[in-house]
């Protein structure tokens, strides 16, 4: 690896550090927006868990009354929604905006003011939705809100109203992220990253980022025939006028089962990058992981009807959805087994993050078996609604998606906060978390095959499904016990936790090359890049060790300037779509466009450089 | 236009292309499966209408709360008209793009002005055929085939006019001497996206009108 020296001679001062509130509220550095979603998620994702353990209390036993009906309704609604749109998704969405401008040795995302839109809009989506709860209508319809369950009929009151609104403003960050994401991998890599060069972190991203701009348009469209037919009496999805409920069933999957890989390949992408570093060897089968990875994106928009067997689709649809299914299963495999390819004969680390790695692999391996089994369409009708189903989904999105960001947590925390997590703390954590998940989803399994009902909020004594019941509600007690450990863990490290390197793992790209945590750009020299492990490469020629960077003044850097545009038009995109809420509340709407209007042509016309 | 780019003074990206370029043909693939799924929606409930009126056939309708018969709908001298004039504007578009990137003034503000004229017209056809669909007996929730069609071809009446503010704007900057040859690259902006919305159109004219 090169170097070659940037920045422009001079005129420019130092940046100034920039602290206090304000400087939040106007950032639009990639780091720190990346931290914004990773603390404003993990809260999300905090209230989810106890949505979840609420829900388990009330199964913990037979015929308890912990729970209403209606309120268990609304928590496993808002779970659901929760973890998908509030938690996976913008944890995601944290390490790709720390991670993706350091990986690709970039100063920033393409489109900085825009990346902070898009936080704010999402913040804003998920304060609207959570919302509900202070009027007593959270949604409680389940997260795919089939019709005609959603219909002004059957739920009179805001509920599915703030549903709609919550996830179509959550759309808009993720589109707008996505649009960002996507022109930065293309076009912002340093000199020298070829694609077949990039991260695998970066290409997962990069995939997923395309799934994003294809299937959250669907969805949109989705959402407004459901709000029209609630708000302005159309029938798109009211089979009294003619509509079909089951086209919402089509559209909706037709947008969730790219979701599902929304949710997975990021997960994918960050235990790519971890197995290697702690097994001291490259990724094994990097092509066959890229092409895997596009292949699964282009099947997963042909599968969709996978969730409908149940409707009745006939024997042809049936059968290619099935097929389909199946394909999808042969890259999934090509990539386990790549994985652990990467590991075998490797000189393995036992550090935290290999730990969670390793976990991953081992829980979404069973994940994605019980998946094909329920491609089979009479196995399916078997499973469809029962506790199997909530199995399967929870060790591919727990044992899965969870496991891996943990990871990536544990791997990437040095170098977001300069500090070191605990290791023992770490392993206390791993091994908690690891007993219980198993202990409450594995359990699912038998109870759905012996005929437990999801979705439903008791069940009688003598059915047979105590036992497990408890175990699964102990289990849950002790997942999210071990979570408190992980909150403890952070906050000790971020007051004491040992002082991070730059390199505190031997890394083997281009973020373990500036100091911990780096510096507002990055890179104070644009590296260059001839290799898929350019600091392996750097250090091999370098006979092995690696000076320590120095931090740098940064004079003459020329940085984006801060902005308080984009939350002002975020405030607007929500504040139109919050006026479709209450029924369609014209002057919010009108208020809503006008601050909108206002917030882009003054960010327009605003001078990027003072 | 403000570059809004940590590399603005680092032109040669990665691939050469611009990154704006690249964002808005990035923005213009996500919202073709907006339009696709809007259209697919329109198919799906072709025919599937319970009462009148309906865009090919004769039909029973509610008129003034009496059942009466209703005539085809649709006018299509009136529609192929405002096609053309919209396909017209995106060539006029490119004229004034020319002008642009020419340095000559004249050319830009003239045949970007027509190009706004013929979004404008383009909307107001819209809007007159709305009004007089309505007054026709076809409301909004009156069937399936009113709230899909309204509903796709409202959206795409959304997006021209958000074209034409966008252009209206790059009009306003023209004439205060803002769109100079160097950036030309703002116009071509805003001439990709408003290309693509006369594509859509190219598909929704004969998919909604033409089709039987
Ligand atoms: C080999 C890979 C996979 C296969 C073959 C597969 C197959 C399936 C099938 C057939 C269903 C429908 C079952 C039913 O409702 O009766 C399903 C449900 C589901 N899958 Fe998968 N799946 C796979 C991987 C994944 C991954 C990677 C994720 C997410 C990270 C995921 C998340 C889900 C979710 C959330 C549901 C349930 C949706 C609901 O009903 O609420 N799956 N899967
Ligand atoms: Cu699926």
């Amino acid at each position: 690896m090169s170097t070659i020296a940037m920045g422009h001679a001079g005129a420019e001062a130092a940046p100034a550090e920039k602290k206090g509130l304000w400087s939040w509220i106007t950032t639009v550095d990639h780091k720190r927006i990346g931290i914004l979603y990773g603390v404003t998620a993990f809260l999300f994702f905090l209230l989810g868990g106890l949505e979840a353990l609420l829900i388990r209390w009330q199964l913990g036993a037979p015929d308890k009354t912990f729970l209403s009906p209606e309120a268990y309704n609304q928590l496993f609604t808002m779970h659901g929604t929760t973890m998908i749109f509030l938690g996976v998704m913008p944890l995601s969405a944290m390490f790709f905006n720390y991670f993706i401008p350091l990986l690709i040795g970039a100063r920033d995302v393409a489109f900085p003011r825009l990346n902070a839109y898009s936080y704010w809009v999402f913040l804003f989506g998920g304060l609207v939705l959570n919302s509900s709860f202070l009027f007593n209508a959270a949604p409680d319809m389940g997260w795919f809100a089939y019709a005609n369950l959603t219909s002004k009929q059957f739920s009179p009151g805001l509920n599915v109203d703030f549903w709609i609104i919550g996830l179509q403003i959550l759309g808009i960050a993720s589109l707008a992220a996505a649009v960002n994401f996507f022109v930065t991998i293309i076009n912002l890599r340093a000199p020298g990253m070829k694609m077949m060069r990039m991260p695998m972190f970066v290409w997962m991203s990069l995939i997923t980022q395309v799934l994003l701009l294809l299937a959250f348009p669907i969805i949109t469209v989705a959402l407004v025939l459901l709000m029209l037919d609630r708000s302005f009496g159309t029938h798109f999805f009211v089979p009294s006028g003619g509509g079909d409920p089951v086209l919402w069933q089509h559209l909706f999957w037709l947008f969730g089962h790219p979701e599902v890989y929304i949710l997975i390949l990021p997960a994918f992408g960050v235990v790519s990058e971890i197995l290697p570093v702690f097994s001291r060897k490259p990724l094994f089968g990097y092509a066959a992981m890229v092409f895997s990875g596009c292949f699964i994106a282009f099947l997963g928009f042909g599968v969709w009807s996978h969730h409908m067997f149940s409707t009745g689709m006939g024997p042809m649809a049936d059968t290619v959805f099935s097929l389909g299914t199946m394909l999808i299963a042969i890259p999934t495999g090509v990539k386990i087994f790549n994985w652990i390819g990467t590991v075998w004969g490797g000189s393995i680390q036992y550090k935290t993050p290999m730990y969670f790695a390793l976990g991953f692999v081992a829980m979404f391996i069973i994940g994605g078996l019980s998946g094909v089994m329920h491609a089979s369409p009479p196995a399916d009708l078997q499973q469809t609604d029962s506790y199997f189903i909530v199995a399967h989904f929870h060790y591919v999105l727990f044992g899965g998606s969870i496991f891996a960001l943990t990871a990536g947590a544990y791997y990437w925390f040095p170098k977001m906060t300069g500090r070191m997590l605990s290791e023992s703390l770490g392993k206390v954590h791993f091994w908690l978390m690891f007993l219980g998940f198993n202990l409450t989803f594995a359990p699912m399994h038998i109870l759905g095959l012996n005929g437990m009902p999801r979705r439903v909020y008791t069940y009688s004594a003598g059915m047979g499904f105590e036992f497990w019941n408890a175990v699964e509600t102990a289990g849950s007690l002790i997942l999210g016990f071990s979570f408190l450990i992980f909150i403890w863990n952070i906050l000790k490290s971020l007051k004491s936790g040992e002082v991070a390197t730059a390199d505190p793992w031997h890394g083997a790209t281009l973020e373990w090359s500036i100091p911990s945590p780096p510096q507002e750009w990055n890179f104070a020299v644009e590296p260059t890049v001839d290799g898929r492990d350019p600091l392996w490469e750097l250090r091999r020629a370098r006979g092995g060790t690696l000076p320590e960077p120095a931090r740098v003044s940064g004079k003459g850097i020329h940085l984006p300037s801060p902005s308080y545009w984009p939350i002002v038009t975020a405030f607007g995109t929500a504040l139109t779509l919050v006026g479709f809420l209450m029924h369609v509340t014209l002057w919010v709407i009108l208020l809503g466009v006008a601050i909108t209007m206002l917030g882009i042509f003054s960010w327009a016309f605003e001078p990027a450089d003072h | 236009m403000a570059h809004d780019t940590a590399h603005a003074l680092h032109p040669p990206t990665a691939t050469g292309l611009d990154t704006r370029k690249l964002a808005i043909w990035t923005f213009i693939g996500s919202e073709c499966l907006f339009f696709a799924t809007l259209i697919s929606n329109y198919l799906v409930y072709k025919g599937e209408s319970l009462v009148g009126p309906l865009p090919h056939e004769t039909s029973q309708c509610m008129l003034h709360g009496q059942m009466t018969t209703c005539e085809p709908i649709f006018e299509i001298p009136l529609v192929t008209f405002g096609t053309a004039v919209l396909l017209f504007s995106s060539f006029f578009v490119v004229l004034a793009l020319n002008g642009a990137q020419q340095g000559n003034r004249k050319k830009l503000i003239g045949w970007l002005s027509a190009t706004v004229v013929c979004g404008l017209f383009f909307i107001g056809m819209q809007v007159y055929e709305f009004y007089h669909f309505y007054h026709k007996g076809l409301g909004y929730t009156t069937n399936l085939f009113g709230s899909s069609f309204y509903t796709l071809t409202g959206f795409h009446g959304t997006h021209v006019t958000l074209g034409v503010i966008w252009l209206a704007t790059m009009l306003v900057l023209a004439i205060r001497g803002k769109v100079p040859p160097e950036k030309s690259l703002n116009l071509e902006i805003a001439a990709l996206y408003w290309h693509f919305v006369d594509v859509v159109w190219i598909v929704i004219f004969p998919v909604v009108y033409l089709m039987r």
